[in-house]
């Protein structure tokens, strides 16, 4: 029932305008994308009453928030919400801090329950008497994560947790945010601006482009798509959902499979059939036409070119490959010379090989 | 050393830097709260209003009260009519006086101390479904704690320092208005030096460990604040 949570905000302020109209699903993360100032933030803020748009109708889980009479305040929402950075009260130990919300929600019984299963969930039973001063930024925000998630909130909303963290702390902090997207069924809002954290834990993605929707649906469809603004530049790529279909234990190596294809990659013992995410960047695919090119490179797919746009620089050119020739396809992109394009006389419906030079298990 | 009157002249102070004191928290927390958080056009007039009295002679801001607060002035006229009889030269009328005396005194650490704690705890605490006046109780007021303690201190230390003020509007009436620092006036006028020696050297070292005191705080808070 995707039309339970529904937001359609019109937010004008002095700097820029948000108008926007999207439905969520009920579970999952949904990645809101982005550059600074593209109105994530406020799309976040508004969700949680903390701005008043001009204009709006928010109902999360069948219960409106706002329409034209009525504005619940944000302390009236159930919603958890985890701020960029500064997501504690700074007063109050760890313990303090889990027990604030609930202390305030009433039906003690389930609550406590469910703030157990929150500690459980992000790990942190080992921090409860901490004053949160002692803490590291990931622990911060893994606490933070639990307070909102204690309160059974109806939507999470998560504006950029990871932003504040050093690249270490991130890793650190992203298999606890897997766990979350797994094992808590609401729907979450994760505002980013961080491809990596995008392939690696969004469900969906919107893609906000100053104050708009550019773009929005399945992670690797988005990503897929030309119009996706939110992988341009290097980081330009694709997402496949894939899972492990064989092993080769002489070289180290696993096969994964995605619709219309496979992939040789690290082994990274996981189990058959386990399933995982792999990116596969532009710039890691050179194409061959002909037959089939002697190579160092093990990753060799039959494609048909789809489309050729040119790319930021005059130089370079991006090539939309179609992978797989009956029912299952996916697609991939590959960025090469224009020159290169030119010379292997490349366009539409033409049958290529892509090689594939590398591919990054992303998470599963 | 001391005599009885000087003795009453003391304990009239403390009960009036006391009394002031308790007063002004409560009328300078809602008051420095609003104008940290306002954005309304009556801020900047509030606050220069909020902080005439640290520039004023405090003998400008006594004749007024003592107009204001008289007979014939329009608020003297109102506690005629609510039998509380005319507030100057007497002891609820010093306090009046000492409460818009020290006031930027309260207000000022206090709208301090809400400014740097910002918007982001009242947000947090919003989120974890606390109302406003809970989060100001439950997240405001425990993290703007310096700033109430040098409020407090300071009201009283400065309460304690008043002279022009009283003098216009309490007069000098022993028990009832006259505070330690008429009484120093008194005794100079008098020529008796010692005994204004022995209450002036009292105050100075009370004022000095007062500010010592807060200091020494205020330096601890910034370490746990960190």
């Amino acid at each position: 029932m995707p039309a339970d949570n529904q937001i359609t905000l019109q937010l004008k302020r002095q700097e820029f305008s948000l108008e926007i109209d999207i439905r969520l699903q009920s579970q999952g993360i949904t990645a809101v994308f982005g550059v600074s100032g593209s109105g994530k933030t406020s799309l976040l803020r508004c969700v949680a009453g903390l701005e008043r748009p001009a204009r709006g109708f928010v109902r999360m889980g069948g219960e409106v928030w706002q329409d034209e009479k009525v504005f619940l305040p944000t302390w009236r929402r159930p919603l958890g919400y985890v701020f960029q950075e500064a997501s504690l009260l700074e007063h109050l130990t760890v313990r303090g801090n889990l027990h604030f919300g609930l202390r305030r929600i009433g039906q003690q019984q389930a609550a406590q329950a469910q703030l157990h299963q929150a500690i459980e969930l992000l790990g942190i039973g080992h921090l409860l008497e901490r004053q949160v001063q002692a803490l590291s930024g990931g622990e911060r925000q893994r606490v933070a994560i639990a307070s909102a998630l204690a309160l059974q909130p109806r939507v999470l909303l998560l504006d950029e947790p990871l932003a504040a963290l050093d690249a270490n702390r991130r890793q650190d902090i992203l298999p606890w945010l897997e766990r979350l997207r797994d094992e808590v069924h609401i729907p979450m809002l994760y505002v980013t601006h961080a491809l990596d954290e995008v392939v690696r834990l969004a469900d969906h993605l919107l893609v906000l482009e100053h104050g708009k929707l550019a773009d929005s649906g399945p992670v690797a469809q988005v990503l897929g798509r030309s119009a996706a603004g939110a992988a341009s530049g290097e980081d330009r790529g694709v997402l496949l959902h894939a899972a492990v279909q064989e092993f080769d234990p002489t070289w180290h190596l696993m096969r994964v499979g995605f619709p219309g294809g496979s992939l040789w990659v690290k082994d990274k013992a996981l189990a058959l059939g386990a399933p995982v995410r792999i990116r596969v960047l532009a710039r890691d695919i050179s194409l061959a036409v002909g037959p089939p090119p002697l190579s160092s490179i093990q990753n060799l797919l039959p494609v048909t070119v789809l489309e050729m746009i040119a790319d930021t620089h005059p130089s370079q050119c991006l090539v939309r490959l179609s992978c797989g020739d009956t029912g299952e396809t996916s697609v991939l992109w590959a960025r090469i010379t224009a020159r290169a394009a030119h010379a292997l006389g490349l366009q539409a419906g033409m049958p290529a090989w892509a090689q594939v030079k590398a591919a990054a298990l992303v998470g599963a | 050393m001391l005599s009885p009157q000087d003795w009453t002249a003391i304990g009239l102070t403390l009960r009036l830097a006391a009394i002031s004191t308790l007063v002004l928290l409560l009328f300078a927390s809602p008051l420095a709260w609003w104008l940290a958080r306002s954005r309304s056009a009556w801020r900047a007039p509030v606050a220069a209003l909020t902080s005439l009295p640290l520039v004023l002679p405090p003998t400008v801001l006594g004749f007024y009260l003592l107009v204001t607060l008289g007979p014939e002035g329009p608020l003297g006229h109102l506690t005629l009519l609510l039998g509380l009889g005319t507030l100057p030269f007497t002891f609820a009328g010093l306090v009046v006086g000492s409460v818009v005396y020290s006031l930027p005194f309260a207000v000022q650490p206090l709208l301090h101390a809400f400014q740097a704690m910002g918007n982001r705890p009242m947000e947090l605490a919003a989120t974890l479904r606390a109302s406003p006046l809970d989060a100001f109780f439950s997240v405001a007021l425990p993290l703007a704690w310096p700033g109430f303690v040098s409020a407090a201190v300071l009201s009283f230390a400065h309460t304690i320092g008043e002279f022009g003020m009283v003098l216009m509007m309490g007069g000098n009436i022993p028990g009832q208005t006259q505070v330690l620092s008429t009484q120093i006036y008194g005794h100079v006028e008098a020529m008796a030096y010692s005994q204004a020696h022995t209450l002036a050297g009292g105050m100075l070292v009370f004022s000095f460990a007062v500010l010592l005191g807060l200091n020494l705080l205020q330096k601890r808070g910034l370490r746990m604040g960190s």
